[in-house]
């Protein structure tokens, strides 16, 4: 048994690293009061990116080349997301057309400038992040082998991630701000908060965050962007945002158990012991128990308040 | 006020294929040629074969559309048309690869049991919403990644094909393409479906425009309150007409897995689902609206491939076209006050003389 769960969970951990820096990307989003459906689209340009720019700069660059393509990725991502952001917010109009326009968008342009640079569908990159031990915290009783053991320094960045987005979110005017944004935006413009602002920062963040999240892909376990990148885990990081119940450390938690399951998922062929399990079962287990955890939330209404409406001031 | 809303969906194609043209010339590729070929890949020049498979791509964009513009006009939103799709046609396959029965059978009951499976699949989000409120957007996407990894388990359990990403074909006794058809359009692989998916433009039309039971659901869409308070059956009305939405979404994989694919791969959702978004959207979700869409976004996915091949421009630029559309139309904020503006500009000049 140990020893599944010492191979399962350096991969478990390496797949959550993504889905829980796009999640924390919808949960700014939506915290400012705009839905995010695009988060898997933004995803998608951040791993182009990161795999464009890694691949011309490999050589020339050195190591750093894989962290500056993770700021490109990141960067990417939040200009993508202007467009998400000028349609919903400045433009009124529905966010979840808008998302989807941003997913079919980005699957569609990324794929067609990969055929367009280099003639096929597909970026390899040769130079990604290596797995190796993160120093101190891995030193840690049981903990540390298992999380920062061979794990990728992407890991600890995407973990300091949610320590700054819980900080910025519970304990800084900046996240009190947003959040009203989300919940009472009349309430918080009557204060002097400028709301189209907030939500612009807040459809920002999101890109930003899912782009470095696609970028995190590309440098760890995947090494290349193809189509086949666009498959849902923009719309996982989504349920791990609602069963999240939209706060980090929530996002957290939803984030390494969809992780896991994924993973059993993946590896129950290669385990005896796991292989009468039907991998139908840890497949959808995360859509399932969010659908459930809606059920179990949906007396007290749990997300923000305004999310989806368009900011209209005259409004009560 | 009715020329305004016409003229913005059509201002939204012109200035997608514009921005189409515009994403080509940067990246080196001549617009024209590229367009010609889009079109003589559709069979606009007199080939026939190809404009079948216009009418192909088309006959599966109408149906998910109508999905998507029905449950719109009743005030919920169908994100779900592609999980609904890929169960409908899972079903579909399923009966037709796992059962030998005479093809008057055997077609017919793949077809009733993917629009059951579709409606059933819907049922779902439709049944949340009206019990707990939840926003069927969050529940049909769940809904849509349910059916992706059901599928995906249960394919190589209970059909396995010759490859391990896609079931075994169904028998020809349950396929949709009738001969008649196959040799007016010399070979293509438009089917019966097309007929289904016109009946259903009239059959939507007129549940919409002429039943009581329409009206209702309309009445919903406009305000819940009020139709709450007018004595109508909120909660069974929203749960019916989402499952009418699946049913139609249903009917859409049916045509699509039987009519054209034969066999059903894992893995992955189909694209149609989300481009019924596009189709109700600049359809403005009436049916016969979505019909003329739909012809529209289906000529350019027939044509793409040919495009490729035939100039090099990479095939995804029709879907980079239908997202700058649908995000135009989404903006009509921006085209209405242009409209507005140019609109003054003629009277006065008109004014003037």
């Amino acid at each position: 048994m140990w020893k599944i769960i010492i191979s399962i969970v350096p991969l478990a951990i390496a797949y959550t690293a993504p889905l829980l820096v796009i999640a924390l990307g919808g949960m700014f989003s939506e915290r400012s009061g705009i839905v995010n459906i695009g988060l898997e689209g933004l995803m998608g340009v951040g791993a182009f990116t990161a795999a464009l720019v890694i691949s011309k700069g490999t050589g020339t660059m050195g190591d750093s080349i894989v962290y500056i393509g993770l700021l490109a990725a990141a960067l990417a991502g939040g200009i993508f997301s202007l467009l998400h952001a000028f349609a919903s917010v400045t433009m009124k109009s529905d966010q979840v057309v808008s998302g989807t326009a941003i997913n079919i968008l980005s699957a569609a342009i990324t794929v067609y400038l990969a055929r367009s640079l280099t003639g096929s569908a597909n970026i390899q990159i040769i130079s990604g992040f290596i797995k190796r031990d993160v120093p101190v915290l891995s030193s840690v009783p049981i903990i540390g082998p298992l999380f920062f053991g061979n794990a990728y320094i992407t890991t600890l960045i995407v973990f300091i991630i949610v320590m700054i987005s819980w900080y910025m979110l519970y304990r800084r005017p900046f996240g009190l701000r947003l959040r009203a944004c989300g919940e009472n935006p009349q309430a918080a413009d009557s204060l002097g908060i400028n709301v189209l602002r907030m939500r612009y920062i807040g459809v920002a963040l999101s890109g930003i965050l899912a782009g470095l999240g696609g970028g995190i892909v590309i440098t760890t376990y995947s090494g290349e962007f193809s189509p086949l990148i666009y498959s849902g885990l923009g719309f996982l990081a989504l349920a791990a945002l609602i069963f999240g119940k939209w706060n980090p450390w929530g996002v957290l938690g939803a984030s390494l158990f969809f992780g896991f399951a994924k993973t059993v998922a993946d590896m129950s062929k290669l385990f005896e012991s796991l292989k009468g399990m039907p991998n139908i079962l840890f497949n959808t287990f995360p859509y399932v128990v969010t659908l459930i955890a809606l059920v179990v939330f949906s007396k007290n209404a749990a997300g923000p308040r305004a999310a989806g409406e368009p900011y209209d001031p005259g409004k009560r | 006020m009715i020329k305004n809303k016409i003229i913005i969906p059509l201002l939204a194609v012109i200035l997608g294929f514009i921005t189409g043209a515009i994403v080509m010339i940067i990246t080196g590729h001549d617009p024209i040629e590229a367009y010609t070929a889009l079109l003589k890949g559709a069979g606009f020049f007199g080939n026939i074969k190809r404009f079948g498979d216009t009418l192909l791509n088309t006959t599966t964009l109408i149906l998910t559309g109508l999905s998507v513009a029905f449950a719109f006009r009743t005030g919920l939103f169908n994100v779900g048309a592609a999980g609904q799709m890929l169960m409908g046609g899972f079903t579909a396959i399923y009966i037709g690869a796992a059962f030998k029965l005479p093809s008057y059978i055997h077609a017919p009951l793949a077809v009733v049991g993917a629009v059951l499976v579709g409606a059933a699949w819907a049922f779902i989000p439709g049944l949340l919403k009206a019990k707990f409120r939840i926003h069927e957007v969050v529940s049909t996407i769940m809904m849509n990644y349910i059916a992706m990894w059901s599928v995906y388990y249960l394919v190589p359990t209970l059909i396995p094909g010759s490859f391990n990403t896609e079931s075994r074909p169904i028998n020809p006794t349950a396929s949709l393409r009738v001969e008649w058809l196959t040799k007016l359009f010399k070979g293509s692989y438009i089917n019966i479906g097309l007929v289904f998916a016109i009946v259903c433009i009239f059959l939507i039309w007129w549940i919409l425009e002429k039943t009581t039971f329409g009206y209702e659901l309309k009445s919903v869409g406009f305000n819940i309150h009020a139709s709450r308070y007018a004595g109508m059956k909120v909660n069974r009305n929203m749960i019916l007409s989402m499952m009418i939405a699946g049913a139609l979404a249903g009917t859409a994989g049916a045509t699509y897995y039987l009519g054209f694919a034969d066999n059903i791969k894992i893995g992955v959702l189909p694209t149609q689902g989300m481009e019924g978004i596009a189709v109700a959207l600049l359809g403005l979700n009436t049916p016969f609206g979505v019909g003329l869409t739909a012809l529209l976004f289906g000529f350019m996915n027939a044509g793409r491939l040919f495009m490729q091949a035939s100039t090099d421009v990479p095939n995804e630029l029709v879907p980079i076209i239908i997202a700058i559309i649908i995000f135009f139309a989404a903006t009509s904020l921006m085209l209405k006050s242009f409209v507005q503006r140019v609109e003054r500009v003629y009277k006065k000049n008109v004014g003037d003389k």
